[in-house]
C-alpha cells in the first residue's frame, strides 16, 4: 500500500507541500485545496495531517466513487461522486477535506510530489504491507 | 428488495405491451435555490399532462413538500370528494432542501391524498429517491388525478424533458418485482439504475384500504431495488384505484450542487459537522447505523411503553426475542444504508437471504428493508408474536403487497383481542385460530388480503370498519369495540402505549391525519421525566413539537437526524423541554434553509416553526372542508388513556391505586377492581378534555377545535374560500 508518511519533528512549516499539492491538482496556490495540511502547534512546532489510505471512506461512500487502486491507494472517481461528504465526516484521521469551489472532496492519492520537494524530508512515500 | 435479475426476454415482453397514450415535452431548466419553479399535473382519465408555475407567493406561504401537496390538493378536490373519486389526487413533493447530499436525511418525499381510511386529507412521509429526482427532473411536485381505463405507468424522463403515460399491461403489480422491472426498463445501462426511481403499490392495496406506496432506491453495490414506504392512510389504495402501476422518474447526473444552493459552503460546513457528530455519537447513543429504529424495542419494553396484546400492556417477558440482536444476524452491513445520498445515520437496514415460508413466493430467498421499530412492535409485540422470522416475512409481504405495516399490525392485534374475547370466532376468521402469538395465522390473513378474500378482506378495511362489522353482523358490544379499537379519525395507532402520558394522548388524538407519532412524541418528557407537568406546559409542547416536526415535511427532510443523535453537550448546555428541542440541530436547519434558498429573513428556529404554523392550520381547515376537523374527531379510544379491563388495571394496580388516592382523592381501599377502574376512567377522561381545551387555546382555535378567523388572518391564509369554510363551520355550531 503506497502511502505518505510524515514526521512532524522534521517539519519547519514552510507549507511547500501544500503549495505543490494544490497547484498540481487544482492549478491554484490555495492551501484550502491541498490534501496535506500543515498546522502550527506553537513554539515552532508543526502538525502534519494527511490521509493514511486506511480506506474507511470506501465503506461509507453511497455511490462507490471511492475505491482502492492496484497500488493500494484509495482514489476518488469524481464522475461518480455526489459530494455528500460522508467520507469527510467518517474519516478516522480527519484528513479528507472539502472546499466550497468544488462539490467533490479533496483526497490524497500518494502521488509523492510533496515528498519530492520537502526540504527536510518530513514527508516520504512508503510502500506498506496491506 | 427482490433478488431476481429481470431477464432480457422479460424486458422485451414488457416493452411489447407498451403503448404511449400521451406524451408531453418540456425544457428542463434546472433547479434554482431549491426550487424547480413548476409542478407537474398528470390526469390518467383523459391523459392530460401539463405544468403549473410555482410563484413566489406559493413558496412564501406553503414553502414546499407537504405545504405544496396540500395546496395543490385543496384546489383539486371539493368537500364532497371521496378517496375513490376521479378528482382525488396523489400529490408528491420533496421540498426545497430535499435533494441536497451533504446533510443526513435530506431525501424525503411527502405524499398527500384523500384517504380511504379517514375520508379526509392524509400526509405520509417516505425515503427513497423519487421526490428529489422528480425535482431535479424539473418539478417541485407531481399531481396524479383521474382513474385510468387500463393499467398505466407515468414516466418522467428528466434528461430528455419528456413525460409519458404508457399503457403497461404486462408489468408486475407486487412492488418487489415491479421496482426491479422499472429499474431495468428505464435505465439505458445497469450503471444507470440508481438514476431510476419508482412509486408503486402491490396487489394488497387493491383489496384493502390500508395500502401503502413503495418508493424505490436502487442499491448499486447489492444490485437490488430497495423500497421505503409512505405507509399511512391508504395512499397505495388510491394509486391502485387509479390503475397506476408505477410513477417513474429518471434523472441522470445528480451532483452535490444539483439543488443550486445559494451558499454551498454553508451547507458543506453544516453537513460535514453533522456527519462527524454521527460518527462520534451514534455508536454511544442509539446505534441507528447498526440496528435502525428497532433499537427502540428494548427501550420501550424497559419503560413499559411497548404495545403488547393490542395495547393492553406495555411490556412482556418474551420481548427480548425481538430485540435488535435477533435481527442483526439477518442484516448485511457490507454497504452504506442511507435511503438518500449522504445519510450517514443510515437507519434503513438490509435483511438478506430471507427464505419465505408462506405465500405466493414460498421457498424463494428474498431481501427486505427494515424492519422498522413500528413493524417489530406492531406485528411482533402487539400481536404477541415473538418470532423475528415471522416479523421479517410479514414485513416483506406487507411491502410487496403494498400494505402499511402499522395499520396491519394494529388491526391484527385488535382482531386477535376480539377473537380471544369471543366477539368473533373461526366462522368469521376463515377458520383461523386468531389467538395472540399465532404467527402463521397472521401471515395467512396477510395473504388473504393479497388475494382479496376471507377474513383478510375484512381486516384490510381497518379497525373503524371492523368495529362496525363486528357490531352489526356479530353482535359485539360497540362501546367495548370503541374502547379497545386503537384508531382515531379512522387511522390505526402507531406503536406506543400512551396510557400514562396525557400529553402523548393528545399527541395522537390531535394529530391532523390521525394517530401517528410523526407529529409529537412526548412520552419521555411527560411521563418519564415529568418535565411538562401542567396543562399549560403540555399545551406548549403540543404546540411546539407538532409544528416543529411538520417543518421536516415542508423541506424534504427526515426527522431522525434531528433528535436520534444529539451533540455531546446538548444535555449539559440545556435542560427539560429546551434540551428536547436540540437547539444546535435546530440552528443547523436554519443554516441549511438559508443556505439553500438564500432567504436571509429566516434567522431562528421560531422562523422555521412559523412556516409550519401556516401549513398546519391550513391542513386543519382542509379537514374541516372535508367534513372533519372539529372536536368530535379528536376523541381517542379509552385504551390509549387508561385501562379498559380489570386485567389491565391489575397489571399496574399499584400505580393506579396511588393515582386514585393522590390525584383523584379517592381511597382505593375496599373498592373492587371494576369500581377503581371506573373511577380512574372518569378522572382520566376529564383530564383529556382539559388538555384539549388548553391546546386549542394555545393554537388559536375555538373550543370546537376550529382555527379562529383571527388565527387564519394572522397566518396570512385568509383566502376567500378558506375563510368561507371556517365561517361556515364556526357559524354552524351556533
Amino acid at each position: 500500500m503506497k502511502v505518505l508518511v510524515t514526521n512532524d519533528e522534521l517539519c519547519i512549516g514552510c507549507h511547500l507541500c501544500e503549495d505543490i499539492c494544490s497547484q498540481t491538482w487544482y492549478k491554484e496556490m490555495n492551501h484550502g485545496l491541498s490534501s496535506i495540511r500543515i498546522t502550527s502547534l506553537g513554539n515552532a512546532e508543526w502538525g502534519m495531517a494527511v490521509c493514511n489510505q486506511c480506506g474507511n471512506c470506501i465503506d461509507v461512500c453511497p455511490t462507490g466513487a471511492l475505491y482502492r487502486d492496484k497500488a493500494g491507494v484509495v482514489r476518488l472517481k469524481k464522475a461518480d461522486c455526489v459530494g455528500c461528504l460522508s467520507c469527510v465526516g467518517f474519516c478516522p484521521t480527519l484528513t479528507m477535506y472539502y472546499h466550497e469551489d468544488y462539490v467533490e472532496p479533496i483526497k490524497c492519492i500518494s502521488c509523492g510530489l510533496c515528498a519530492n520537494e520537502c526540504p527536510t524530508g518530513a514527508i516520504s512515500i512508503e510502500v506498506l504491507a496491506e | 428488495m427482490g433478488s431476481a435479475e429481470i431477464s432480457k426476454e422479460r424486458i422485451a415482453e414488457l416493452e411489447a405491451g407498451h403503448r404511449v397514450l400521451a406524451e408531453f415535452s418540456y425544457e428542463p431548466e434546472g433547479v434554482k435555490k431549491g426550487y424547480a419553479g413548476q409542478t407537474l399535473y398528470v390526469n390518467v382519465s383523459d391523459n392530460a399532462i401539463a405544468t403549473r408555475p410555482v410563484d413566489e407567493k406559493m413558496k412564501k406561504t406553503f414553502v414546499g413538500g407537504r405545504g405544496f401537496d396540500l395546496w395543490l390538493l385543496w384546489n383539486a378536490v371539493t368537500g364532497n370528494t371521496k378517496w375513490d373519486s376521479p378528482e382525488n389526487e396523489i400529490v408528491i413533493s420533496a421540498g426545497p432542501i430535499g435533494g441536497i447530499t451533504q446533510y443526513p436525511g435530506t431525501g424525503k418525499s411527502i405524499a398527500v391524498s384523500i384517504s380511504p381510511l379517514t375520508n379526509t386529507v392524509v400526509d405520509s412521509n417516505v425515503g427513497g429517491y423519487f421526490g428529489p429526482l422528480l425535482k431535479f427532473a424539473g418539478f417541485d411536485a407531481i399531481e396524479v388525478q383521474g382513474i385510468a381505463e387500463e393499467e398505466v405507468i407515468v414516466f418522467v424522463d428528466g434528461n430528455a424533458g419528456k413525460v409519458q403515460i404508457i399503457a403497461a399491461p404486462e408489468e408486475s403489480v407486487n412492488s418487489h418485482i415491479l421496482a426491479e422491472e422499472m429499474a431495468a426498463l428505464f435505465a439505458s445501462k445497469p450503471g444507470e439504475r440508481q438514476a431510476v426511481t419508482s412509486v408503486s403499490a402491490g396487489v394488497g392495496a387493491e383489496h384493502a384500504l390500508m395500502g401503502c406506496l413503495n418508493f424505490s432506491f436502487y442499491d448499486p453495490r447489492r444490485q437490488v431495488a430497495r423500497l421505503k414506504q409512505a405507509g399511512r392512510g391508504g395512499i397505495g389504495t388510491v394509486l391502485r384505484k387509479k390503475k397506476v402501476k408505477a410513477l417513474v422518474v429518471k434523472y441522470v447526473g445528480l451532483k452535490g450542487d444539483s439543488n443550486t444552493p445559494q451558499d454551498l459552503k454553508g451547507i458543506q460546513d453544516t453537513g460535514a459537522k453533522m456527519h462527524r457528530e454521527i460518527y462520534e455519537r451514534d455508536p454511544i447513543m442509539f446505534e441507528m447505523r447498526k440496528d435502525g429504529t428497532n433499537h427502540l424495542t428494548k427501550i420501550m419494553n424497559d419503560y413499559d411503553i411497548l404495545p403488547v396484546h393490542n395495547f393492553r400492556y406495555g411490556a412482556h417477558p418474551e420481548a427480548e426475542k425481538i430485540y435488535s440482536p435477533n435481527f442483526q444476524k439477518h442484516f448485511d452491513y457490507s454497504s452504506p444504508d442511507g435511503c438518500w445520498y449522504g445519510c450517514t445515520l443510515a437507519c434503513a437496514k438490509f435483511a438478506k437471504e430471507l427464505e419465505l415460508c408462506s405465500g405466493p413466493y414460498k421457498g424463494q430467498t428474498v431481501t427486505v428493508d427494515g424492519p422498522e421499530y413500528e413493524t417489530v412492535a406492531g406485528i411482533g409485540a402487539n400481536c404477541g408474536i415473538w418470532d423475528p422470522h415471522a416479523v421479517l416475512e410479514a414485513n416483506f409481504y406487507c411491502d410487496t403487497y403494498g400494505i402499511d405495516t402499522i395499520s396491519f399490525g394494529t388491526s391484527m392485534a385488535f382482531a386477535m383481542e376480539c377473537f380471544e374475547e369471543g366477539l368473533i370466532n373461526t366462522e368469521v376468521t376463515s377458520g383461523l385460530e386468531l389467538n395472540f402469538g399465532n404467527g402463521d395465522a397472521m401471515l395467512e390473513v396477510l395473504h388473504q388480503i393479497g388475494r382479496g378474500e376471507g377474513f383478510g378482506a375484512i381486516l384490510g378495511q381497518g379497525i373503524r370498519r371492523m368495529k362496525a362489522i363486528f357490531a352489526a353482523d356479530y353482535g359485539a358490544d360497540p362501546k367495548f369495540l370503541q374502547d379497545i379499537g386503537m384508531e382515531a379519525k379512522g387511522l390505526e395507532y402507531s406503536e406506543y402505549v400512551t396510557k400514562e402520558s396525557l400529553a402523548q394522548q393528545g399527541g395522537y388524538g390531535l394529530a391532523n391525519k390521525g394517530p401517528q407519532h410523526d407529529e409529537a412524541w412526548l412520552i419521555f418528557m411527560d411521563a418519564v421525566n415529568n418535565q411538562i407537568p401542567t396543562f399549560e406546559d403540555k399545551a406548549e409542547a403540543l404546540h411546539y413539537f407538532p409544528m416543529w416536526r411538520t417543518w421536516f415535511g415542508l423541506m424534504g427532510l427526515c426527522k431522525l437526524p434531528w433528535n436520534d443523535v444529539e451533540p455531546a453537550d446538548n444535555r449539559t448546555s440545556y435542560s427539560g423541554m429546551d434540551a428536547a428541542k436540540v437547539p444546535e440541530h435546530v440552528q443547523n436547519y436554519v443554516e441549511l434553509f438559508r443556505g439553500v434558498t438564500g432567504r436571509d429573513d429566516i434567522k431562528t428556529g421560531k422562523d422555521l416553526v412559523r412556516m409550519s404554523e401556516v401549513v398546519y392550520n391550513f391542513q386543519r381547515v382542509f379537514n374541516l372542508k372535508m367534513g372533519f376537523g372539529t372536536r368530535e374527531h379528536d376523541v381517542i379510544p379509552y385504551r390509549s388513556a387508561g385501562p379498559v379491563t380489570d386485567i389491565e388495571y391489575e397489571s399496574r394496580a399499584e400505580r393506579y391505586d396511588q393515582q386514585l388516592s393522590e390525584l383523584v382523592g379517592i381511597d382505593p381501599e375496599g373498592m373492587s377492581t371494576t369500581e377503581k377502574r371506573k373511577a380512574l376512567r372518569r378522572y382520566r377522561e376529564e383530564q383529556y378534555d382539559k388538555l384539549i381545551d388548553a391546546v386549542y387555546e394555545r393554537r388559536g382555535w375555538d373550543a370546537n377545535g376550529i382555527p379562529t378567523l383571527g388565527t387564519i388572518q394572522e397566518l396570512g391564509i385568509d383566502f376567500p374560500d378558506l375563510v368561507e369554510v371556517v365561517n361556515t363551520h364556526t357559524n354552524s355550531q351556533g
